[in-house]
């Protein structure tokens, strides 16, 4: 009896153990963030000083040289703009897609599901070459508005994919039952798929404009004036090619822009996964 | 666009279109046709481009568009340069790979089992992976400074390493790969994790009951029952990871930028610097064209998954 207890309490110590130390290796860059982000430079930059605790008395000087001497603010709101944009695009464009691949083409739609889901594969790295004098013939390099064009080359395969499981969930009876008091297919789908379609739409929105935020690649091809920049390009190469590393508001940039996303994303991400594991699950 | 505008309009416009609004054979493709052409327009006309690009004489700032054959690969491909970072792509894409499926083999059984504040523990786990991956890099990039490293502190504190003999994590070959590598497991970890735990749960209960009542090892239970359970899941978190490993820059970018003397440098990267920063688009577009074998090899093997969970 006793052997099972000390057996069992060894089993929750062990699993705790694990639990902690990865939870321990994925969050501690942000945990540090938060530190630094408060700390005065000098107590930083001494390298005696323990680096766990406050030598110092904390500061709120490293968010004042972030948000009134930077271009900070204004990274931000160039990717809020950018986000907005693409998620709306993304919206056009994904939700009748994905409904006609889940309800209206046969065979071939879903070969067509599965081709529009793998262009997601390919990666910004081997594009962003021609994409760069493509961009450049348009005349938009510098501009927002490159980002607003390019980014739904990965947004779009994505959320059609995701929307297209999503509407295959939804009852066909809603719709017959609709078209049987008169609507027209279109019909039915624009005034009674889409308005309880509400969640799936929703997941695409975050989806959509996290992977805007977390995009680098093309916002660093296409842009490279400061005022332009999206926040996930400004801050690693702006604040970081200084002769002097500004490590307190590095840390209070890239703190802000990343845990508040994470938190709301946290809510969507299982059917974010849903969309990503395809039919390896049943 | 012009023909969805039609549609949209359509049910207003009286029955004029209500034909075509009734009838799957045409409101399908009219649906679908906008995010066709869209996607074609911006990742296949590119695609297209870059294959030309790579055996053209293009360049930043000239107009010519020549065709050269094989030129830039000839020119490119027996560099040291691109040598190393063929090789370097490799093991970077596969370290990190067996690293990630792993270890998130171990953090899923771990997170299957339920315990209090485990939405929290699951927040944490996730950061990584949702934040965008430029700034993450830089936290660690301070984590790993050559001075106020704080693991050097810490090693130094329970006494592993003395004052002056703090290692120098992205300043000497094998520690600058290894710690790009660490970053890009950390960066990967989370989804591969909860693409697993997925599959885990999706297993049904009797299964291990079963296991249980005829009494299974732990370690056979994994490997006989769980393991070939979720392989196809484990194979999609597999793609995922290696097509994110094998074309990625942005870890490397931001902690090394291909250094210390390309030890580091990958093929997207030294696509970038060739391409982008050098101006030498055609050789850039050498480099990059060769992510498209693998990008092609994954996407078969994504089919025939696909094929199968259809059929079975």
């Amino acid at each position: 009896m006793a052997a099972g207890t000390a057996r069992r309490w060894g089993l929750t110590l062990g699993h705790f153990g694990v639990v902690g130390l990865f939870t321990l290796f994925t969050a501690f860059p942000f945990y540090w963030m938060l530190v630094t982000t408060f700390k005065r430079t000098s107590d930083l930059l001494k390298r005696g000083n323990n680096p766990f605790v406050y030598n110092e008395a904390p500061t709120l000087e490293n968010l004042r040289v972030l948000f009134q001497e930077t271009f900070y603010v204004k990274w931000l709101v160039n990717t809020a703009l950018v986000g907005v944009a693409v998620v709306v695009i993304t919206l056009i464009l994904a939700i009748p897609a994905g409904y006609a691949l889940a309800r209206l083409t046969g065979r071939w739609g879903e070969q067509l599901g599965i081709g529009i889901f793998l262009t997601y594969l390919v990666p910004p790295t081997l594009l962003f070459i021609p994409m760069s004098r493509v961009i450049g013939d348009l005349g938009l390099q510098d501009s927002l508005w490159s980002l607003v064009l390019v980014y739904p080359s990965f947004t779009i395969p994505f959320c059609t994919w995701l929307l297209m499981g999503f509407f295959k969930a939804i009852p066909r009876d809603l719709e017959e039952a609709a078209m049987i008091d008169g609507l027209s297919r279109f019909g039915a789908f624009v005034k009674v798929v889409i308005p309880i379609s509400v969640a799936g739409v929703l997941t695409v929105v975050i989806f959509s404009f996290t992977l805007v935020m977390q995009e680098f690649v093309y916002a660093l091809t296409f842009i490279s004036s400061v005022r332009q920049m999206t926040v996930s390009v400004g801050v690693p190469t702006f604040l970081v090619h200084g002769d002097v590393y500004f490590w307190g508001s590095l840390m209070a940039g890239s703190f802000i822009a990343s845990v508040p996303i994470a938190i709301l994303y946290n809510f969507f991400v299982d059917r974010f996964i849903a969309g990503f594991t395809v039919g390896a699950i049943k | 666009m012009a023909t969805l505008g039609e549609d949209l309009r359509a049910p207003a416009a009286g029955r004029r279109f209500g034909f075509v609004l009734d009838r799957p054979e045409w409101l399908g493709p009219l649906m679908i046709a906008p995010a066709v052409l869209y996607i074609v327009a911006i990742v296949g006309l590119p695609f297209l481009l870059a294959l030309y690009y790579s055996v053209s004489d293009i360049s930043m700032g000239r107009r010519t568009l020549g065709f050269v054959g094989l030129r830039n690969f000839i020119s490119v491909v027996p560099t040291p340069k691109f040598q190393t970072s063929l090789q370097n792509t490799f093991v970077f894409a596969i370290v990190s790979q067996v690293l990630v499926i792993i270890l998130a083999n171990i953090l899923a059984l771990a997170l299957l089992k339920d315990f209090r504040g485990k939405w929290l523990v699951r927040l944490l786990i996730l950061l990584p992976w949702v934040a965008p991956i430029s700034l993450g890099t830089i936290g660690w990039l301070w984590i790993l400074d050559s001075i106020y490293s704080v693991i050097n502190w810490t090693l130094e504190a329970v006494g592993l390493i003395t004052a002056d003999g703090w290692p120098m994590y992205l300043g000497k070959p094998y520690l600058a790969m290894g710690s790009v590598i660490t970053v890009h497991v950390w960066r990967l970890l989370p989804l591969a994790t909860v693409i697993i735990l997925a599959g885990l749960t999706s297993i049904p209960k009797d299964i291990h009951d079963a296991a249980q009542v005829d009494g299974a090892s732990f370690w056979r239970h994994q490997f006989q029952i769980t393991v070939p359970l979720i392989r196809p899941i484990l194979l999609v978190a597999l793609l995922f990871g290696l097509v994110f490993a094998f074309t990625d820059m942005v870890v490397i970018f931001v902690l090394t930028r291909g250094g210390p003397y390309d030890t580091t440098q990958v093929l997207a990267s030294l696509a970038f610097f060739t391409g982008i920063q050098g101006g030498d688009l055609a050789e850039g577009a050498a480099i990059a064209i060769f992510l498209f074998p693998l990008l092609l090899a994954v996407a078969i093997v994504f089919l025939r998954i696909a094929r199968r969970a259809e059929v079975t």
